[in-house]
């Protein structure tokens, strides 16, 4: 009894002691004036390691975007970096700045996003660092274990990280959002000329859409090739307005130049998992599957009763689209 | 003029279902059919329209792999590739190789060679893992242009259109540069019979990482490798009046 008394206890002192010992810097995503709402589904992540968590904001102008991260729950530091360097997110600026930091901290987990953002950034800095990445992360099983999908979504690999530094971009449908407010004051991050000569950024064109996010919607409503025209992606955005969906779609839809790059969900476009993902005109691909399989419950309206999507449909219902689309939105 | 490398990846086919070994240790990759990643291909064809275009002068393909990555190389050549070098990873390092290793191999290479821009596709399909460029340019501390679909070269700047997740974006950066291909940046051609016979005689170079100077020691440790949770099999419904009624029951209308 004494003795397994006493293993508990040293047990749960070592795992205190190891937890202190972790200290995270997560890399947050926002726009200057607001942060991106995955920030808070990687900062659940980080809070799964353990230790300390420090939220880096950068940008130019980023004032407004580094207060509100401020109010950001169970942050140790908020570090806030404003720079003209910053201008357009570079990863050649950013990963100087990141250096810079780990120098000065050094964290034992660097988190980003694994959006474009972060996929972009991340590598850069983990090279720097001599550390191997690893991307998309969908479970924290310790500080040094990492769950993340391979072969399009198809295989899980579980795998342990031998470096001294982890950098982890973490898939934000796998956390639920960090939950609750905090008050941390922020803290200007280390000084420095972080200024990439060899790269300019020049412009960017965000599609306008007063539709939810798909990344963060609780609904999507996607479309593929059957809907045979740009135009039909119409009858979707009508039922999205309704259901207060996102509009999403698949590889075929957005190369045939129905609907904008951004729209698309799969293995290298964006992986969502809303509570409801309509898939409309969608054969189901692996490589689409990737990207929707871990909605919670997934509807496929098919004319094609062999159609790979009804495999993975919890409701599936054969019919024309070009019927059962308007008569869906009008009983809904 | 610009010499330009392409990193090229012999993965299983992307039309391919994978299966995970029972001892979960991998997925099975014996007798199943392999092709060169779907990235690398946009990146081998953008390397070739250049050259076209006369603002590239030499195109050398790279691969890490097995005996078998030469078939990758042999695609590439006959693609309109010039020559190229064969990195050779036997199988028990190939489990554990890692895209840090891989850019060390490109980036030595990329030195080696003189080469002025370095393009590969922006993740391979089988790792998922979308690292390769961003970390082989931040080896050669060059700038990276990551997931190009638009690249225009003038002198020694490239103006690259960038896939992000709001929409596009613009950079230009200045060469010696590393580019990453995402899918809209072309459409591959295929290789033509009197090209795969010509690519015969271009001449592939075989080196080991210790020929390159580079450590491919594991950075990870496989601990598992599982099948996903599978979907439980749903039910094909008669007509929207019972879709409605099932989305009202699950409360998402």
């Amino acid at each position: 009894m004494y003795c397994s008394g006493r293993t508990v206890f040293s047990s749960k002192l070592a795992n205190q002691l190891f937890k202190r010992l972790q200290s995270t810097l997560v890399i947050a995503e926002h726009n200057n004036d607001v942060v991106s709402p995955v920030t808070r589904n990687t900062l659940t992540a980080a809070k799964q390691i353990g230790g300390e968590v420090c939220l880096l904001v950068a940008g130019e102008s980023c004032g407004k975007a580094a207060s509100e991260a401020a109010k950001l729950p169970g942050l140790a530091k908020v570090l806030v970096a404003d720079s003209a360097h910053f201008k357009g997110f570079l990863p050649e600026s950013l990963t100087a700045l990141v250096l810079a930091l780990q120098n000065q901290h050094k964290f034992s987990h660097i988190l980003a996003p694994a959006t474009a953002f972060g996929k972009g950034l991340l590598p850069r800095i983990a090279a720097k660092l001599d550390v191997s990445p690893v991307t998309d992360v969908i479970e924290i099983k310790g500080a040094d274990t990492f769950v993340r999908t391979i072969y399009a979504g198809n295989a899980v690999l579980t795998l342990k990280s031998k470096d001294p530094v982890k950098i982890l971009s973490v898939r934000g449908t796998s956390f639920a959002p960090i939950d609750g407010e905090g008050s941390a004051t922020p803290e200007k991050a280390a000084d420095g000329d972080y200024a990439a000569p060899k790269t300019t950024f020049v412009s960017q064109e965000l599609s306008k859409s007063d539709r939810p996010e798909l990344t963060s919607a609780k609904v999507v409503i996607s479309g593929g090739r059957g809907m045979k025209s740009g135009d039909n992606f119409k009858l979707l955005y009508t039922l999205a307005d309704k259901m207060g969906a996102a509009v999403g779609a698949s590889r075929a839809a957005v190369d045939a130049g129905f609907v904008p790059n951004d729209l698309q969900v799969g293995q290298t476009g964006k992986i969502v998992a809303p509570e409801l993902y309509i898939a409309v005109g969608i054969s189901g691909a692996i490589q689409h599957l990737a990207g929707m399989k871990d909605s919670k419950t997934i509807v496929a309206i098919n004319k094609d009763p062999e159609a790979p999507i009804f495999q993975v449909a919890d409701y599936g219902l054969v019919a024309d689209l070009f019927k059962a689309v308007p008569e869906l939105t009008e009983k809904i | 003029m610009a010499r330009v490398l392409v990193g090229v990846k012999r993965v299983i086919d992307y039309a391919v279902k994978i299966r995970v070994k029972p001892d979960k240790t991998g997925v099975v990759t014996d007798g199943v059919k392999h092709s060169m990643n779907p990235f690398d291909e946009i990146a081998v064809e953008e390397a070739v329209r250049m050259k076209e275009k006369k603002i590239a002068s030499e195109l050398i393909a790279v691969s890490c792999g097995p005996a078998q990555s030469q078939e990758t190389i042999r695609t590439a050549l006959a693609m309109g590739i010039d020559r190229g070098i064969h990195v050779e990873i036997s199988g028990a390092e190939l489990n554990t190789l890692q895209p840090i290793h891989v850019s060390k191999i490109l980036a030595k290479i990329a030195q080696d060679e003189k080469v002025d821009l370095v393009i590969v596709g922006k993740q391979a399909i089988d790792d998922d893992s979308n690292q390769t460029a961003q970390m082989t340019a931040a080896i050669l501390d060059w700038p990276q242009a990551a997931f190009a679909s638009k690249i225009e070269r003038a002198g020694d700047e490239l103006t690259v259109t960038r896939e992000i997740d709001g929409g596009l974006e613009v950079i230009k950066v200045k060469s010696p540069a590393v580019v990453s291909a995402d899918l809209r940046l072309n459409e591959p051609r295929y290789a033509t019979l009197p090209n795969i016979m010509k690519a015969k005689k271009k001449p592939i170079k075989k080196v080991t990482a210790k020929d390159l100077g580079v450590d491919i020691s594991p950075r990870i440790e496989i601990v598992s490798v599982a099948d996903p949770p599978t979907r439980q099999a749903g039910a094909i419904l008669p007509d929207v009046d019972a879709l409605i009624s099932k989305l009202k029951e699950g409360g998402h209308i």
